[in-house]
């Protein structure tokens, strides 16, 4: 028996260890247990490089403006970061007008851009504000290839009902399911598209599966370099069947009137070519996300070059 | 544990294992898989381990070479060829097998060599070739081993097919994926359950083969 004792104890050792590292989520990450202290605003991103960049760009304005900043980057999916949020952990986070009112009320129906800023102030938690979105937005859409829309004369979604071939998008998974998916574009537009399930989220993969023509179609998000890069055609939207998703900062009640103008006026200046901007030089560069956004916040004149301090 | 009551309820229904995306579907897709890159890795592996079991050389190039093939992270793999290849099952077939190769290989030529060198020496006096030498001697007295290496193939292959729905392939990954992206837990668990259930029954499989081998090398003494 005596021999057996430490296998025991290491067991359970290891078993302590794995359950004290468990959350009531069993898909929650642990968030940084020393943000949010010494009144520095937290300002935290998801793990994907366009967010990052806009974290970036209100990390540094904010510095600008006179707040202490802690960063908090790359952080996965909402239900990692939203609890945090919520508890006051993370003050600042760039977010999505369309995902995060799917993510807090998966049976909303609205895609106009303003319904979905209404509802998004309705649905939001309690000490959670929505700032003003920019003109930017990073969202799903329905691409071909300049010539397959050149040799079918293709310019909106609704043009695809009048192509012979059989029709397939590469998209992720959750497209099947998401409203602007397949049966979407059957209902509203009557066109009818089969999916393939690619899961790098609009990344190399689904782009060459488009290019190599294995699919005629592909879910490349809207602000994606590659767009303008190969040419794409992103197919028209009249009937706004997908989800708007423009950028915006959710800022917390720590976020005071002088860092909620800051941060507005960032979202000001972020039109859809600034992000695509933004995005082509965190890729064709690979600048880091600090470079970029200095860069450009120099140029819009939102900081003083070289971060010299200027007050307000 | 309210996810795992749910994904049972799921698992129970019957319309979630009917269809052609169903979970029956995509079951036997991800057997189909995991047989596919197994056997194709066995075609690779089987002759390669013999071969570095019964001559003796080439040991340490073995040992290394899948040392260090075990440490690809496999995702990485199926990535890189897919962006080669494109998507569709090449992809994650080669991503497999790359990740299924170092067991069998190391089951097969440690099954060779764990046969008594006194035996072979045995053989050979009694004017037994090399051939008859392998088969007759090294491969049913190593089996158990060889089969060992398969066994522990077959595990790692069920657990990773899950990536091919991660360019367009299918399987169990794709609901996986999809309970995943969607917040719908429940069916990512049950996607994961299945794979369990699949990965248990095989594993149970093998270990019968594998005692049975065992016992008839034994001989019926």
């Amino acid at each position: 028996m005596r021999k057996h004792t430490p296998v025991w104890a290491g067991l359970a050792g290891l078993t302590l260890a794995l359950t004290s590292c468990g959350s009531d989520d069993p898909m929650g990450g642990g968030g940084d247990d020393d943000a949010g202290q010494d009144g520095a605003l937290v300002v935290g991103s998801q793990q994907y490089y366009s967010n990052t960049v806009v974290a970036e760009l209100y990390a540094q304005v904010l510095e600008e403006a006179g707040y202490e900043v802690e960063r908090d980057y790359d952080i996965g999916q909402r239900e990692a970061y939203m609890p945090d949020l919520e508890a006051g952990e993370i003050d600042v986070f760039p977010e999505y007008t369309g995902n995060l009112l799917q993510y807090l009320d998966e049976d909303a129906e609205d895609t106009g851009e303003q319904e979905v800023l209404e509802a998004l102030g309705e649905t939001l938690p309690e000490g959670l504000t929505a700032l003003t979105p920019a003109e930017a937005a990073d969202q799903d859409s329905y691409t071909v290839t300049p010539e397959f829309a050149e040799e079918h004369g293709l310019e909106s979604i609704g043009d695809l009902a009048e192509v012979e071939e059989d029709l397939t998008i590469v998209a992720n998974a959750e497209f099947e399911e998401r409203p602007y998916g397949p049966g979407g574009a059957s209902e509203v537009y009557g066109a009818t598209v089969n999916l393939m399930n690619v899961e790098d989220s609009g990344g190399q993969l689904t782009l060459n599966s488009l290019l190599d023509g294995d699919a005629q179609l592909a879910n490349i998000y809207t602000a994606d370099p590659a767009i303008e890069e190969h040419d794409l055609v992103v197919l028209e939207d009249p009937e706004e069947m997908i989800l708007p998703q423009n950028m915006f900062p959710l800022v917390s009640s720590a976020v005071d009137e002088e860092a909620q103008a800051a941060l507005e006026e960032v979202s000001a200046a972020l039109t859809q070519e600034e992000l695509i901007a933004l995005n082509t030089s965190s890729v064709d560069e690979q600048a880091s996300a600090e470079d970029v956004a200095e860069t450009w916040l120099v140029q819009h004149e939102l900081i003083e070059p070289d971060g010299s301090g200027q007050e307000g | 544990m309210n996810h795992l009551l749910e994904a049972w309820e799921l698992l129970i229904q019957a319309d979630t294992w009917t269809g052609p995306t169903g979970m029956g579907a995509r079951a036997w897709e991800h057997l189909l898989y995991t047989v596919l890159a197994v056997g194709v890795s066995a075609l690779i592996a089987l002759p390669a381990g013999l071969a570095v079991g019964h001559f003796g050389r080439g040991r340490n190039l073995a040992v290394l070479s899948t040392g260090a093939v075990r440490a690809l992270p496999t995702l990485g793999v199926l990535t890189l060829v897919g962006l080669v290849v494109g998507v569709g099952l090449m992809a994650p077939m080669v991503a497999l097998i790359i990740l299924a190769v170092p067991s069998i290989l190391a089951g097969t030529y440690s099954g060779a060599e764990s046969v008594d060198p006194r035996v072979v020496d045995a053989a050979r006096a009694q004017g037994m070739s090399r051939w008859q030498i392998l088969f007759a001697v090294q491969i049913p007295l190593g089996l158990p081993l060889i089969i060992g290496g398969i066994r522990l193939a077959v595990l790692q292959v069920v657990g990773t097919a899950m990536l091919a729905a991660y360019v367009g392939a299918g399987g169990l990954g794709a609901p996986l994926f999809l309970g995943l992206r969607t917040y719908d837990y429940p069916l990512l668990l049950a996607a994961s359950l299945v794979v369990i259930a699949l990965a248990v029954l095989l594993d149970i499989a093998f270990g019968t083969v594998q005692r049975t081998a065992r016992r008839l090398m034994r001989g019926p003494a």
